[in-house]
């Protein structure tokens, strides 16, 4: 008996290749997105790297040696200049500002003038580095503070033995000149092993003496012009997005079952015709998922303080079109499929899959490089992308066009693919 | 004017032929019954009138227009086999909803909904939703949808499949009075006691032709004559077969067309008796439409 229900189940596996698929080569696909995304295996980049914008306003000897060791770190690509459309142009503190609130950079590196008359920075008080940092990327920042002292120590040795005795002569009285001579020397062996750079073992040098030493300090760019937005406007926008599209692709599906209802062969033989039904259908999606959203950030305002109403334009903007392409991407997969067994299953591995790697899972900005690039593939990239320009870094409404562009495209598309399938349903 | 006519129509599916070349009169008032067995092309040729089959030949005019013409479309209805409703809307919803894609507004689409309202005797329930109603009472609004825009031809695919005798009964007055108001059905049905009951003339289909056409007496009159039916009961199932005599598959009943009944009967009943069997019962009766059926298509109509 047991045997026989067996059979029937593995006769039902072995004839139905959805199942199968879903059994089988789903989790498969899953662990490696995830695995990629996660364990930063991408293709085209397995490291996250860091773009970090240097600015010298102090032109000294320390700042020169400290930002030219900072561009030879592997992790980080250092640039010292803007491309704008008249050329390159050195970067100074306000571009630098403009540049990570505009997502083109993760980090500014600003060293002010006098850092180097101060620096070791043994004594309190005195002129500090200034990181800007988007809040929305905590690791860009750290990673680049953890270096600025590490480089400080390993390319400036001398530079920080010479800060060292300064301080003790203060304290304790100067040095004899027999004591000047022997610290001249070390201090020169140290410079000299510090152009050498690191030793065979990869080492750049001791560590024993991090803790603080290149005085920094982050300072918030985004923040200080949007205080009360932050990471809940992120979530707001990838949770929102995910649910965006499970909600479309569910409600698309009224469509399967008015067909095997016979409601649709109705419709069809009325004066209603494919065309008009798939944009009325569309139309529908398009207001319910704004309607969706909206109630997801008017929560988020009213319970977790998002600043909704002073980015009520770029909001409605990014949400229309957002809830456009995604109305179109429900029809797709509505039309696409057969039944609405198979939507739900094609539907739930596609929303999920786009949802990891387009960035509503888990920010796109500390995948690698080759996932960030594969985001752009995805809906929920492009989307999210429009979002956070809106309530991260209070962008102007025109910075959005490529974000408009793209979803109304996608929109078009999808609607285009939808009334493509959907012929199979009108007369024959 | 004919206000529905198909000629010679035509449609195939890859290799299979549907529609051989089928042609269909249906007159001002008339109420057709359209039979055949499964397969036979009946529900594709209601699926060309109803505008969701391109015919590879042939034509179908409605109210003497080409059937995807606007005005002739306006002028059919067309009711499902299936409850095509939507059951998470009320009965009223769901008839403005069907009177609304059929071009109705305003006052018009108002006074339509509460004549079929009316008419399916669904006023009391109009409020409800329809997934609260039972099988019959959804089959009537399935046939209100279908002509609340009160069209001139109404296309039913078996209004009464499902439903209890009662329900059934009040569909076929339903029907009676579209056709008091001048309306035309075309209905196909595996109900022969209601074909020959309640329709004008029946037209039988098989293999996409038309095998048969006209009112149950031309097509008795035409296949049998005067001969006539008579069928028998015997006391146990036969061991042997009787001549002339067409057993049913493991059953006492058996039946055979008579020529002249009253030289035939006799004889057939003594080879009965030299059989070894008693006649428990016996009918005489005019072949009715299931024999016209089995002998234009060689099946009963539930094959």
């Amino acid at each position: 008996m047991i045997a026989t229900i067996i059979r029937v189940s593995l006769l039902h596996l072995r004839r139905d290749r959805v199942v199968q698929a879903m059994t089988f080569l789903l989790p498969i696909a899953f662990f490696s997105i995830f695995a990629a995304v996660f364990g930063g295996r991408g293709g085209g980049g397995a490291e996250v790297r860091v773009t970090v914008g240097v600015v010298d306003e102090d032109r000294s000897e320390v700042s020169a040696r400290l930002l030219g060791a900072l561009e030879r770190e592997t992790g980080l690509t250092v640039s010292r200049v803007v491309k704008t459309k008249a050329g390159e142009l050195p970067l100074d503190r306000e571009r630098a500002r403009t540049l990570v609130q505009g997502g083109q950079l993760d980090v500014a590196v600003v060293v002010p003038k006098e850092f180097g008359k101060s620096f070791p920075g043994f004594a309190p008080g005195g002129p500090e580095i200034e990181l800007l940092a988007d809040p929305s990327n905590p690791i860009a920042p750290q990673m680049v503070l953890g270096l600025l002292q590490k480089v400080g120590m390993t390319a400036m040795p001398d530079l920080f033995a010479r800060g060292s005795i300064d301080v003790f002569e203060r304290y304790a009285g100067a040095l004899t000149p027999q004591q000047r001579a022997a610290v001249d020397g070390w201090e020169k062996g140290l410079a000299e092993s510090a152009q050498k750079g690191p030793g065979k073992d990869g080492k750049a040098g001791s560590g024993a003496m991090a803790g603080g030493l290149v005085r920094t300090k982050v300072v918030d760019v985004i923040r200080e012009k949007a205080p009360r937005t932050g990471i809940i406007a992120f979530y707001a926008a990838g949770i929102g997005v995910m649910f965006l599209l499970f909600m479309t692709s569910g409600a698309g599906g009224a469509l399967l079952e008015e067909a095997e209802a016979g409601t649709l062969e109705r419709l069809l033989t009325s004066r209603l015709g494919m065309g008009r039904l798939l944009l009325a259908k569309w139309l529908y999606l398009t207001l319910l998922g704004f309607g969706q959203v909206t109630v997801m950030f008017l929560w988020g305002a009213l319970v977790f303080g998002l600043d909704l109403w002073s980015h009520l334009g770029g909001f409605a903007i990014m949400t229309v079109v957002t809830a456009a392409a995604a109305a179109g991407f429900g029809l797709v997969l509505a039309t696409l499929c057969r039944s609405r067994q198979q939507l739900g299953g094609l539907s739930t591995i596609i929303i999920l899959i786009m949802s990891a790697v387009g960035g509503s899972m888990f920010p796109r900005f500390l995948m690698s490089e080759g996932m960030q690039k594969a985001g752009l593939l995805t809906f929920n990239g492009w989307a999210l992308d429009g979002y956070l320009k809106v309530f991260w870094r209070n962008a102007p409404l025109l910075d959005l066009w490529p974000q408009v562009l793209v979803l109304c495209a996608v929109a078009v598309v999808f609607m285009a693919a939808a009334r493509l399938l959907a012929r199979r349903w009108e007369a024959v | 004017m004919k206000p529905l006519l198909v000629t010679l129509a035509q449609k195939s599916f890859g290799d299979t032929v549907a529609l051989a070349g089928v042609s269909v009169e249906l007159g001002a008032g008339e109420l057709l019954a359209l039979l055949g067995p499964n397969g036979a092309g009946k529900t594709t040729l209601v699926r060309a009138i109803a505008g969701r089959v391109r015919l590879d030949g042939g034509s179908i005019e409605i109210g003497g227009r080409p059937a995807d013409d606007p005005g002739a479309r306006d002028a059919l209805g067309v009711v499902p086999q299936e409850v095509a409703l939507y059951p998470m809307l009320t009965a009223r919803e769901n008839l403005e909803v069907f009177g609304r894609l059929q071009g109705l507004a305003g006052p018009a689409r108002r006074e339509a909904v509460g004549w079929a309202l009316g008419w399916t005797g669904l006023e009391g329930r109009a409020g409800d939703l329809v997934k609260t109603f039972s099988g019959g009472m959804k089959r009537r609004l399935n046939i209100a949808c279908g002509v609340v825009h009160r069209p001139r031809v109404v296309l039913l695919d078996e209004p009464t499949v499902g439903v209890d005798p009662q329900s059934r009964e009040r569909i076929y007055e339903m029907l009676a009075v579209l056709r008091h108001e001048g309306a035309s059905l075309l209905l196909t049905t595996h109900q022969l006691d209601e074909a020959e009951s309640r329709c004008d003339r029946v037209v039988i289909v098989d293999h996409g032709k038309v095998v048969g056409e006209g009112t149950l007496g031309e097509l008795v009159e035409r296949l049998f004559g005067g001969r006539r039916a008579v069928t028998l009961t015997l006391d146990r199932v036969p061991d042997t077969a009787v001549a002339g005599l067409e057993m049913e598959a493991g059953g006492r009943a058996g039946r055979a067309l008579l020529d002249d009944p009253v030289e035939d009967l006799p004889a057939l009943l003594a080879r009965v008796r030299a059989a070894g069997h008693e006649v428990e019962d016996l009918a005489l009766h005019r072949p009715g439409l299931g024999a016209v059926f089995l002998s234009l298509t060689g099946r009963e109509l539930r094959e």
